[in-house]
């Protein structure tokens, strides 16, 4: 049995952890933040080389072609996207009221003031 | 890209950091160009090279640049990354081919839609016809997502101190 052709999904997972990584070891809200798109593209990626079939092109109908990669993943993507940076804008400005409330905006400090009385 | 991302998790510079997350949205968007998702592409690379950096500047100029120092080595979370990691790549090993025009994700109803969209809905991109027209209520969820995404922005960052002030001016 051959795995090779199984690479795409390791680069996927590479990129997950890494994503993972940031926002589980990262103390910086804003880290935390870029963590979480990393781990979002590399959804993404999973989706779009699902949908990937080899020797087809673009979904756009056209005369010259007749194999097509599946549309289907490339429009549940395009919404995630979207919603995605909607999601990003939202924790940005939840960092934003934190620094105002708190005067940090690193996890472990902001957990400390917590803890006084 | 593997680098751009162990650059981020190295670097504590946060402009830095946006910079190169930019970066990694930018070569995300040329991945999905070699994978024949181009309308993917483009929106990724207004969306996640373009907003999201102007959005992580702006949080950045409003907070700080600079992430504190590790006060210590992490080992558990890098242990419990690895242990996920290896789960994920075990799971990978029933999943099709890359490229594998056999897999199942194919035979469902992506051929329904690329033989019947172009005549259905008389746009030859069926991207953009599945998104529009067969998976309307889709967009419309989006739609919503993101106005409720607005209306937090607002309600987290509106000036309503300052109104509530005024208002209270004028009872006086």
């Amino acid at each position: 049995m051959s795995l090779f052709g199984l690479y795409n999904y390791w680069i996927v997972v590479f990129l997950m952890m890494a994503g993972f990584y940031v926002v589980v070891a990262h103390e910086n809200l804003i880290k935390k933040i870029v963590g979480l798109n990393v781990f979002q593209a590399s959804v993404f990626i999973l989706y779009i080389t699902v949908g990937k079939v080899q020797g087809g092109t673009a979904p756009i109908i056209g005369e010259n072609f007749t194999i097509y990669s599946n549309p289907l993943p490339h429009v549940l993507i395009l919404t995630a996207i979207v919603v995605g940076v909607a999601t990003t804008a939202l924790g940005l400005a939840l960092v934003i009221r934190i620094k105002e409330a708190y005067g940090t905006i690193e996890d472990d400090e902001i957990a400390a003031l917590e803890e006084e009385p | 890209m593997a680098l751009t991302v162990i650059a981020i998790i190295r670097l504590r510079n946060l402009y830095a950091v946006v910079m190169l997350a930019s970066i990694f949205s930018l070569m995300a968007a040329a991945i999905f160009v070699i994978l024949d998702a181009v309308d993917v592409a483009f929106t990724e690379a207004a969306v996640g090279a373009g907003i999201s950096t102007v959005l992580g500047l702006g949080t950045i100029a409003l907070t700080t640049s600079e992430e504190k120092k590790p006060t210590r080595l992490k080992l558990f979370p890098l242990l419990v990354v690895l242990i996920t990691g290896g789960a994920l790549i075990y799971g990978t090993l029933d999943l099709a081919k890359y490229g594998d025009p056999n897999a199942p994700a194919h035979k469902h109803v992506a051929p329904t839609y690329l033989k019947e969209a172009p005549e259905k809905t008389g746009i030859p991109n069926v991207v953009t016809s599945v998104l529009a027209s067969y998976r309307g209520y889709d967009t419309l969820g989006e739609v919503t997502v993101i106005f409720t995404a607005g209306v937090g922005v607002i309600l987290l960052l509106g000036n309503w101190r300052f109104i509530g002030r005024r208002r209270e001016d004028n009872d006086v």
